[in-house]
């Protein structure tokens, strides 16, 4: 534990700690651009010189000096001021003076410093530097001309997400940073648009669209995969305009996922702004709510309770499960559903339909076996993790099925090898995916990935991989088949045999509507998409953005996500569409505000009550032994781009499908270092 | 004057062959058993005693350097590397040692080795050095033919392996670690220290980067004792050198001689003294051309060593002296070597990389005198901005002979810019 002193302030910090974090510690604000936490130290911008005695009559970068006993430095001495302006003044000679038009504008790191240590004029009278555009795909927009060549980008790639996409090419002045001529075909890129201190790397869906003070922010959650990333929804006035990610330490660190970031315009399309009836012509008409909500009321009422089916979406709040189950529960349905994909998890200890380690305890593991799941496309930002711990060493990971390039190696094994290869180590992590899950065989799956699974007292090594946000808290929920009701399939097949009458879809689109053609469907939902289309009724609802909601991620952790907006046109937020609904049905469920389902939930459900709390759930028998299929294991995402309505209704995520539609979905070559 | 017998370079201008008959006639390769099994410490001890300072440019003390590497063996490599990216300009002192007389360098390596403790010893040459790389790539081959180099090294029971590999020509992969990124296989771009190549360098291993002169002097020092090396030159720049004398002189050559020959005794004794005589002489750039440049008035008693040269404002550097008469442009040769230095800055720091752009143009409009008087002193500052604030010496290595030419010719510099200003008057 070294003890400095910074401008006369007395740290002690960690050993191993930088200048620069022992300047922080001692309350002292060291400007920089190339310095990143979660970078590797590049130490080349040259901003944050500091004095050091005794040392050298030169200023030094306090990013890449490692703090020593008894160091004494000064932030603030003139050789600093003298330093740090004279690398200003050399940041600006080049940098073109386009702030006006320049979409960081407001949020430039460089913007920020220059108003400390920039001078008013310059001093430089020649022609300035260009730089010719770089192709970097459909999300990320170049002006290479800003570039101050701190490798912050370059090194993101390399490092974090491992697809070395992007490197610096040239020397001196002529140095460029560029790719080679390809977009960049990782599913974290869009995180060197937040890493870019200039304006070089902007969002180019975003782009000339708004200036960060007209925003209004709100902290909420993402819903796009299982991994609830901490997120920040920007927007402005009736629009979403961007989504940021929000630092979570045990979640997501400060990453989102390109899906998570850019998908957002699909909420502005295809959307469900009215209820409508489906006419006698067989066409939707629109209508008023209160007409809907009795026709609805009335078809509820027709059928017999056994002849009704209610299936939840991938995308669906735990509020709104909640509402729903309590709803139809009370009308005696049994048929009820939140596992689209057809999962073998049925309640059961939930220890055994979570990531029991948490997202962060793959760093703890030293060796990690995936069975039938693709972490990049299914939770990329989890992926980013996976390889930073095999970047950190002593770690092996293993797959059962086929994934292609994961951007660390990965070892193929099978059923019978798995013992072998988990054989010897302390921490193993056995993860189970939900497409491995979705198979005929799942139940005889997830009970091998329990016998597989290491579990003592203070590890919990088991793990499902789900891609649904609502997975978890639907299962924590009990939305399930109740005595003698029917699962998805068979609500499907029995609505194809005509058995099954009316299907009360929420939000639910991920299923084959073509066997619903005969039964009468209600679709609750926000975006128009397959369920909207077999659908007689549609009661127009909230996208995640536009509702106050809990989701629960994979490792069971249950986050509040916030509205920033409110739903378009006449859509509610979900909850009280079927809280209405039950006012129409004549039987008023116990709860007239959020707050008050909120309590009733947490009465039923204490997990989800526990806001942003992890920890390994109750462990118990599940699975069903049984033999398995020898086909290989495929993950159940067949396509990172698009998952879900919002994303399928995303003209951005449609851009990338065009561009890197092939690669980010079968097997890729790329390196990885 | 350095006696003929005192020369460490005996086959400086390939008068006799390279080859391993040849240089075993001159006296390499002579009893290097018995200097390998002193052992470790008596090498780097006999280094120090020398007084020899790294031939490179730094002038960084050799023994000190040698002993920085872990004593502890850990069974793991340590390396030896040699920088013979000689791309300093004016400087071609190693290319000739390594033409004519590569035995010393190859058995240096191994004595350097063994005082090391390194495992193995990698040449780092410059892609330019096509000639030389065939010729030390035959001696090395000729030394392990001999037993000399490999395993049981000279049968003195020290395994050590040297390669040689070719650079591709920058300029940067002279400075230390960027030469060991560059061996690496990665762009050639320095590396931040700490930790200093004797912690972790090449491979992250323990290693050693010293100049071709520096380790081609070594057999020589050990074989003949430190106290004959430390007998020549002033106090604190023992030893001889090889100076590299160019430009306006009339017999332009490579020579050793003894460390504080006065700089007129050296160029007229052995360079044939300036073009026009010593009156025509208008200024000398002592040591490469990082250093900065000395006017006629210091030249005429100065004497070449890194003390001497250090207190008149420049250095010793590679001791490539670069002479230029009366006839010269000094502006426009300063501004040439601004161009220099902004063509080979790596492009990492921003301020070498930014600045030297800038350096140069208002260089190449100083000499048509279409800068603005003030813009000398600006000149002066942007150096000041750049020097010390890189992560190696080429920004500083850029700057001084910039900050030379306006302590040394401002009313040069001044003039060309009056006399512009009344041309456009007129």
């Amino acid at each position: 534990m070294p003890k400095l002193k910074v401008d006369g302030v007395e740290v002690e910090v960690p050993k191993g700690a930088t200048v620069l974090q022992a300047c922080e510690a001692a309350g002292k604000e060291v400007p920089r651009f190339c310095y990143h936490d979660r970078l590797s130290i590049a130490g080349n911008c040259r901003m944050c010189l500091v004095e050091i005695k005794p040392g050298p009559p030169k200023p030094a970068a306090s990013c890449a000096m490692p703090a020593g006993d008894n160091m004494e430095v000064f932030t603030d001495s003139p050789m600093v001021h003298h330093a740090r302006k004279g690398v200003m003044e050399m940041l600006l000679i080049n940098h073109p003076l386009d702030c006006p038009i320049c979409d960081q504008g407001g949020e430039c790191d460089l913007q920020d410093q220059a108003m400390g240590y920039g001078v008013a004029s310059s001093r430089y009278d020649d022609v300035k530097r260009a730089v010719t555009e770089k192709h970097m795909g459909p999300l990320i927009k170049t002006f290479m001309t800003r570039c101050i060549h701190c490798t912050r980008c370059v090194r993101f790639m390399d490092e974090i997400a491992g697809v070395p996409a992007i490197g610096a090419l040239g020397r001196g002045e002529h140095m460029e940073i560029s790719t080679l001529e390809a977009g960049i075909a990782s599913e974290l890129s869009g995180n060197i648009i937040d890493l870019c201190p200039v304006g070089a790397l902007t969002s180019k869906p975003y782009a000339f669209i708004a200036r960060p003070w007209e925003l209004t922010k709100t902290e909420s959650i993402d819903v796009m995969d299982a991994v609830g990333s901490n997120i920040r929804i920007d927007a402005r006035g009736p629009e979403v305009l961007r989504v940021l990610p929000r630092l979570h330490e045990d979640v997501n660190e400060e990453w989102i996922s390109d899906k998570t970031r850019f998908a957002v315009d699909g909420l502005k399309r295809q959307r469900l702004d009215r209820a409508y009836v489906r006419g006698a012509d067989g066409k939707l008409k629109p209508t008023s709510w209160q007409a809907a909500l009795n026709v609805v009321a009335d078809k509820l009422k027709a059928t017999d309770a056994a002849a009704t089916g209610v299936i939840a979406g991938d995308q669906t709040d735990c509020e709104t499960l909640f509402a729903a189950k309590s709803l139809f529960h009370g009308l005696g349905v049994q048929n009820l559903d939140c596992r689209q994909d057809g999962a073998k998890l049925n309640g059961g200890p939930r220890g055994g339909y979570i990531l029991n380690a948490g997202l962060a305890g793959v760093e703890a593991a030293d060796r990690l076996l995936l069975i039938g799941c693709n972490p990049r496309i299914e939770a990329a930002v989890f992926n980013a993790r996976i390889r930073k711990r095999w970047l950190a060493g002593g770690f092996k990971v293993g797959v059962i099925g086929h994934t292609g390039d994961l951007t660390y190696p990965a070892e193929a094994i099978d059923f019978d090898g798995a013992a072998d290869f988990l054989e010897g180590a302390e921490r193993p992590l056995t993860i189970v995916g939900a497409g491995a899950l979705a198979r005929a065989d799942g139940a005889a799956i997830l009970a091998q990935a329990r016998a597989l699974a290491s579990v003592s007292e203070d590890w919990n090594g088991f793990g499902v991989l789900h891609t649904a946000a609502s997975r978890v808290g639907g299962l924590d929920l009990g939305f399930l088949p109740g005595e003698g009701g029917l699962d998805v399939a068979g609500m499907l097949d029995a609505a194809a045999s005509g058995a099954l009458k009316t299907v009360y879809l929420l939000g639910a689109d991920e299923l084959d509507a073509a066997k619903l053609a005969d039964a009468f469907v209600i679709y609750q939902g926000a975006i128009g998409d397959a369920g909207a289309h077999v659908a007689d009724v549609i009661l127009p609802g909230a996208a995640y953005t536009e509702k106050d909601g809990t989701y629960v991620n994979t490792e069971g952790r249950a986050q509040r996500a916030m509205r920033a907006v409110f739903p378009p046109g006449e859509g509610r937020e979900d909850w009280s569409i079927l809280r209405a609904l039950s006012g129409a049905l004549g039987a008023p469920l116990p709860f007239d505000d959020l707050r008050q389902l909120r309590e009733a939930m947490i009465a039923a459900c204490p997990a989800l009550g526990a806001i942003d709390a992890q920890a390994p759930g109750d462990w118990g028998s599940f699975g069903v032994e049984g033999p398995i299929d020898p086909a290989p294991l495929a993950s159940g995402v067949l396509n990172f781009y698009m998952t879900d309505p919002i994303s399928r209704a995303s003209a951005t995520m449609a851009k990338c499908m065009a561009e890197f539609g092939g690669k980010a979905t079968s097997e890729r070559t790329e390196a990885h270092g | 004057m350095l006696k003929p017998e005192d020369r460490i370079f005996t086959n400086l201008y390939g008068a006799e062959p390279w080859t391993l008959e040849a240089a075993r006639k001159r006296g390499d390769w002579d009893g290097t058993k018995d200097l390998i099994l002193k052992g470790r410490d008596w090498i780097v001890d006999e280094m120090k005693k020398s007084g020899m300072r790294g031939r490179g440019g730094a002038g960084f003390p050799t023994g000190l350097k040698w002993s920085f590497m872990p004593k502890n063996d850990d069974g793991m490599p340590r390396y030896l590397v040699v920088n013979a990216d000689e791309g300093e300009p004016g400087t071609c002192k190693d290319r000739d040692m390594m033409r004519n007389d590569p035995h010393k360098l190859v058995e240096g390596c191994l004595l350097a080795g063994v005082g090391l403790g390194a495992t193995a010893g990698y040449i780092y040459i410059r892609g330019e050095f096509k000639n030389e790389a065939d010729i030390l790539d035959a001696a090395i081959a000729e030394a392990y033919e001999a037993g000399l180099l490999g395993k049981n090294a000279c049968g003195a029971g020290y395994d050590f392996d040297l390669y040689l590999h070719r650079g591709a020509g920058a300029y940067i992969c002279g400075e230390e670690t960027a030469l060991i990124e560059s061996l690496e296989g990665k762009k050639g771009q320095p590396r931040l220290k700490p930790p200093f190549p004797a912690m972790a360098g090449l491979y992250g291993r323990p290693t050693t980067v010293n100049n071709v002169e520096t380790i081609a002097a070594a057999p020589t020092i050990l074989r003949r004792g430190a106290t004959w090396f430390s007998s020549f030159g002033r106090e604190n720049n023992a030893g001889t050198k090889v100076f590299c004398i160019s430009g306006h002189v009339n017999t332009p050559c490579n020579v050793e001689e003894a460390m504080s020959i006065p700089l007129r005794e050296l160029i007229e004794k052995h360079a044939g003294g300036v073009r026009g005589g010593w009156d025509n002489l208008l200024a000398v750039i002592p040591g490469g051309s990082s250093t900065p440049i000395l006017p006629k008035s210091i030249c005429d008693d100065v004497l070449m060593d890194f003390d001497a040269l250090r207190e008149a404002q420049s250095g010793l550097g590679t001791a490539a002296v670069i002479v230029m008469d009366k006839s010269t442009d000094v502006v426009k040769a300063i501004a040439r070597l601004s161009y220099f230095y902004m063509h080979e800055s790596c492009g990492q720091c921003t301020p070498c990389r930014e600045g030297f752009g800038w350096v140069h143009r208002v260089m190449n409009r100083m000499v048509t005198g279409e800068a603005r008087m003030e813009e000398i002193d600006m000149l002066h500052q942007v150096t000041k901005e750049i020097e010390g604030h890189t992560i190696c010496a080429h920004g500083d290595g850029g700057s001084w002979p910039i900050q030379g030419l306006i302590r040394h010719f401002r009313p040069e510099l001044e003039r060309r810019i009056r006399e512009r200003l009344g041309a456009a008057a007129a």
